[in-house]
This record gives structure tokens, sequence and C-alpha cells, in this order.
């Protein structure tokens, strides 16, 4: 069929052909690198651990691996939550403390004599109605939810200080099976985090809800003129973050026995918002990877263990950590440059 | 341009434009933002398969008066009727109900999402319900039959829209305004920031949409040379009013201007007087 077209004043290049070639080759593995930004730190990560497994050869032993996933889990899955956010170009800074107090819930219900699952159903109730208020505050009264969420995450920090008086208490639920499928066994909070980090995943590239929250953050004016309702896109992902963010709180709460009040709530978010940065994702909304989040998850693992192992001070890892999130973000950034010059 | 009712000594039968039949027609339209009426009474009407162009300076309620014909905004009095039955617009929604689809001025394209994903935005088919997957291989094939059918060519439906140029991006925010079966478009200024032969796509596009597909196009420009290209019938809006109709065939650009300059000059002046009594 003869067609007359409309359109194509400038035709993008189409994608390079895969010749076969040498060159051809490894000038795809270069356009794969700068465009799929999870291929970067994912090539980091690889190296990383070759690394710490040379100068360690405890590195690879299961003590050290389950250590290892057991620190990755919740920034994983705090992590994956914060990309919904970040894709929307909105935050949630008290994701960790939310994950700091859904076990204290859970253990305030309980001694008040309330079995211990529905305890943990009343806490996860508990995370949405805080994911919740986080998202309708946000777009009901306009505030920027980096500041909304700081005022939560310092309200249910001081809830928990007050409640506890501020003593350390021990974790109920931590017998029998229920114990071991909700964190005692030592594989159950890593499993539990990568389904909930699958899920997100899942919502995120394969529903319209991650379509739809791809368009607010992207074009929200635009989102809102296609019927999208952008609000409420919106406070579901703060939900889905308090959720997740809880859910592991839980695990970690039975899996460590005991609930510390004083426990830094920012310290644990910024750790999630720190996968997600040096995964790929940008603060600027509209893009963000959560399997690249899941490698800067284990990026952070590897590092903090990897130090450990090899006898540096956990001070060290702090500075490292410092260093990371600069060259990350810088790489990040240049990357972002390059690809859309690639593109055209 | 000439109403007249087209049978019947009661005055029943369909209303008719220059011997088409009316589909949207305003009567008395107002709206006021706090102190500032930016709409006092705006009357039209759409004949089928027509263009009508709206011009006149920023600030005369064009934009406002779109914006009340697609949902996203409500007139504070007046009625609207499509096909001769009176409706209320409260959302988007509803305006697309009635088969009013709109083109934005900033296109309303997300650039982060590929084009197949813009042709269905809030229209996503699944498998299952709402919540279930996307079908992305249905939603591909029907786009690509449909920039086919309306004759756009996009290199690559699986790219971001980021990476099209102007006219692309137009053409996809028009391709997806009208796969739905729109009887009517609104299109606010489509040939903005646009190169000449990417705006000769547009109004092929356009005229293509209007004489073969019946659709009726509300088209606000600037430009009254494009305007004069591509519309059957122009309106000026002046300070909230529709001030000049005519059928492009009857009018010319002189007459435009002038009109248009003319009334510059009197504001001016209106200016110049309240500067003195002040």
């Amino acid at each position: 069929m003869a067609q007359a077209t409309i359109a194509t004043g400038s035709a993008p290049a189409a994608p390079a052909p895969s010749s076969g070639t040498e060159r051809g080759r490894s000038a795809s593995i270069v356009r794969l690198l700068i465009q799929r930004r999870e291929a970067t730190v994912f090539l980091v990560t690889v190296a990383v651990i070759v690394y710490f497994s040379i100068r360690n050869a405890n590195f690879y032993s299961e003590a050290n691996i389950i250590t290892m996933v057991q620190y990755i889990a919740p920034i994983a899955v705090i992590g994956a939550g914060e990309v919904l956010l970040l894709v929307l170009a909105e935050i949630d800074l008290s994701a960790g403390q939310t994950f700091l107090t859904a076990p204290w819930i859970v253990y305030f219900i309980h001694t008040d004599g309330v079995p211990i699952g529905w305890s943990i159903a009343i806490a996860l109730l508990c995370s949405l109605a805080i994911g919740a208020f986080n998202g309708v505050f946000t777009v009901v009264f306009g505030v920027p939810s980096l500041v909304v969420t700081l005022g939560t995450n310092y309200a249910l920090a001081g809830f928990v200080l007050i409640a506890s008086s501020a003593v350390q208490v021990d974790m109920p639920g931590r017998t029998g099976t229920f114990g071991q499928v909700f964190g005692i066994s030592n594989w159950s909070e890593i499993a539990w985090a990568l389904a909930i980090v699958v899920v997100i995943w899942v919502l995120l590239k394969k529903t319209r809800f991650g379509v739809h929250t791809t368009a607010t953050g992207g074009n929200l004016l635009g989102a809102a003129e296609a019927g999208i309702p952008v609000k409420r896109v919106k406070v579901w992902c703060f939900m889905i973050l308090a959720f997740g963010a809880a859910f592991v709180g839980i695990l970690d709460g039975i899996r460590i026995g005991s609930l510390d009040p004083a426990a830094p709530g920012l310290d644990v978010v910024l750790s999630g918002i720190v996968a997600a940065v040096i995964g790929g994702t940008a603060l600027t909304g509209g893009r963000g990877t959560v399997v690249g989040t899941l490698i800067g998850a284990v990026f952070l693992g590897v590092l903090e263990d990897g130090f450990n192992l090899i006898g540096v001070s956990a001070n060290w890892f702090i500075l490292a950590e410092g260093v990371v999130i600069l060259v990350a973000m810088a790489i990040n950034v240049q990357l972002g440059i390059l690809a859309e010059r690639t593109k055209r | 341009m000439t109403i007249t009712e087209d049978s019947g000594p009661s005055g029943a039968g369909p209303k008719v434009v220059d011997s088409r039949e009316i589909v949207l027609q305003t009567e008395g339209i107002t709206k006021r933002f706090g102190a500032v009426v930016v709409l006092r009474g705006v009357d039209m009407v759409l004949g089928r398969g027509e263009v009508l162009g709206l011009v006149g300076d920023n600030g005369a309620g064009k934009s406002t008066f779109v914006k009340i014909l697609c949902g996203f905004q409500r007139q504070d009095s007046g009625r609207i009727l499509v096909e001769g039955e009176e409706v209320q617009f409260h959302t988007v929604e509803d305006a697309r109900a009635k088969g009013i689809e709109t083109v934005y001025q900033d296109l309303a394209l997300v650039p982060q999402l590929t084009v197949y994903q813009n042709l269905f935005l809030n229209r996503e088919l699944t498998y299952g319900g709402k919540l279930g997957l996307m079908n992305n291989r249905k939603m591909r094939q029907l786009t690509r039959q449909y920039l086919d059918e309306i004759r756009v060519n996009v290199p690559n439906i699986d790219a971001e829209v980021d990476r099209l140029s102007g006219g692309q991006r137009q053409a996809i925010a028009v391709a997806r305004a009208t796969r739905q079966e729109a009887k009517i478009l609104l299109l606010d200024e489509p040939l903005a920031a646009m190169g000449a032969k990417e705006s000769a796509l547009i109004i092929d596009l356009v005229k293509d949409l209007s004489q073969n597909r019946g659709v009726s196009i509300v088209v606000i420009d600037h430009n009254y040379t494009h305007l004069f290209e591509l519309c059957d019938r122009v309106s000026v809006f002046q300070q909230g009013r529709v001030t000049f109709d005519k059928r492009v065939a009857e009018t010319s650009l002189e007459e435009l201007t002038e009109l248009m300059v003319s009334d510059y000059r009197r504001q001016v002046m209106e200016g110049q007087a309240q500067l003195k009594g002040a």
C-alpha cells in the first residue's frame, strides 16, 4: 500500500542495527550502559562484590550472606516504595520512622491483650493511615511532601518515645511457625522484601496505576487533563510506601527481638532514598527504576558488610556512602545528558 | 454565518449553520475569575465537519472558552448544547462522553511515556479489570493501525514521546483525541512553535479529519495565515465576546487584521483617557 505519510520532520535515528560485528556489539554495550541506568550500578556492584570476596574468603559464607540480606531487605523495600514517590516528583522522609513505629504499635496493641496476628493487622492499617495522612496533607494543603513527611517523621518519633517512656522492650510474636515466617527464619525478611519489591515493580511497570503514576510525575497538568485522578494517585503511593515500610519494620522487629525507642528513622529512610538514587532514579519526577533501586540496596549492603569484613571501621562506611552518593549523582546526571544526545 | 431551522413549520427540526447540521452550540456563556470577567456571554455554533477558528488577543477569553467546552472548567452561566441537547459538563470525562475531545496547548502528552502509552493514556487496555495487567500488545497493534489509518508516520511507537519532534508530538496528541470516535475536536494553538513543514502536516491532518471523517473542529490560533488555510469560518473574541463571525470565503486577511488593529488602537486610547482621568 503506497502511503502518503504525515509527520517525521526530523525523525530520530533508528536504534543501532545489531550488525553482529565486534564494533557494533561494543557500541551497543556502551549504548546499553548509557540508556539503562541499572546497568551501570549493576556493574559497579559486581565489581565491589568481586573485590570484597578476593579480600576476604568469608564473603561468600552463608552467615555473611545472611547478615547482608538482612541489612538489604528494609533498604530495598523502602527504596522501591520511594521510587513511586520520586517518580511523582515527591518524597517521603517519614517512611523510616513508619518502619520503626509499626512494631511498636504491634507491641502496644498486643500487650493490651490482642492476639499477635490482629495486632500486626491493626499496625498495618495504622501505616496505611500514616501514608494517607502524608498524601492528603500534601495534595490538599499544597505543602511540599518533603516538609510534610519530615513533620510526620518527628511526630511518630515523639509518639514512640512518649508511649514507651523511652524504655527498650521485647518484641512479641517470636514463637512457633508464625515467628519463623514473619522474620525469625534467616531468609524470611529478604523473601518478603523481594516479594514486596516485585509487587511494586509490577505495579509501576505493568499496571494502569503505574502508567498513571508516571504520567502524574511526568506531566501533572497533562495527566489531570487526561482525566487521571492525580491527587488520588499520589495519596495511594504514599500509602503503598508506608505499608511496605511498616511490614518490613514489623519483620525486622520480630527478627531482632527488641525495640529501641530512640532508633533514628531518618537514617533508615535516607538509606532507601540513597539506594533509589544510586540505582538511577532522578529526583525530578517521571522516571524511576525499581530494579536499579534493588541493585542500589544490594550495593549498600555489600559495601557496609565488606568494610566490616576487611576490618575497616563503620565510620569509613559513612564516609564512603557520602562519596558514593556524590559520584552516583554526578554519573546519573551526566549519563542523562549523554542519553539525550544519543537518542537524537 | 446563517443559522436556519431547516424543516417543519413548528421549527422542531435540526438547526443548521451554513447548510451543515449544528453539532455544538453555546448560548450566553459567562465566566469570571474573582473580579476579572473573562467571558461576557459567548454564543457560538459549530456545524458537522466544520473547522471554526477562534482568534483574539491574549486574555480575550478563547482559552477559557475552550476549557469550558471540554469540561475542564465550568461556566458561571449560559448553556452548552451538543446535537441540540443541553449538556452539563462537570469533568473532562463528561465532555468526552459526549464526543468532545481536546488537544491542549501543553499537549497533555507525558514525555516519559511511549507513543502508544500516550495514545491510550487513562484508557489503557488491560487483561481483566481496572487493576489487571496492561495489554500492551493490543495497545501497540491498535496504535499502529490507527496511525496508519490517519496517515501519521511515527518511526517507533515504543519510543518515548520525549524523542519526537514537535510536529510528531502534535500529531500524536491529535491522534489521541480523535481515536475514540470524537465528534468534536478542540485544538488550542496546534501550530504554535512549529516550522512550516510541520505545520503543513498538522493542517493536512486536521483537514482530513474534518472532510473525510466528519469531525467538527474548533481551532485557536494566532496566525491568521494558518487559520485561513485551516478553517471554514473564523470568530473573533474581543474582551470576552464574539464580535465578528464570518466564513473564511467571505472575509480576508486584511479585514481581520484591520479589525484587530483598530481594536488595539481603541484600547490604547481608552488607556490614555483613563490615565488622564486619574
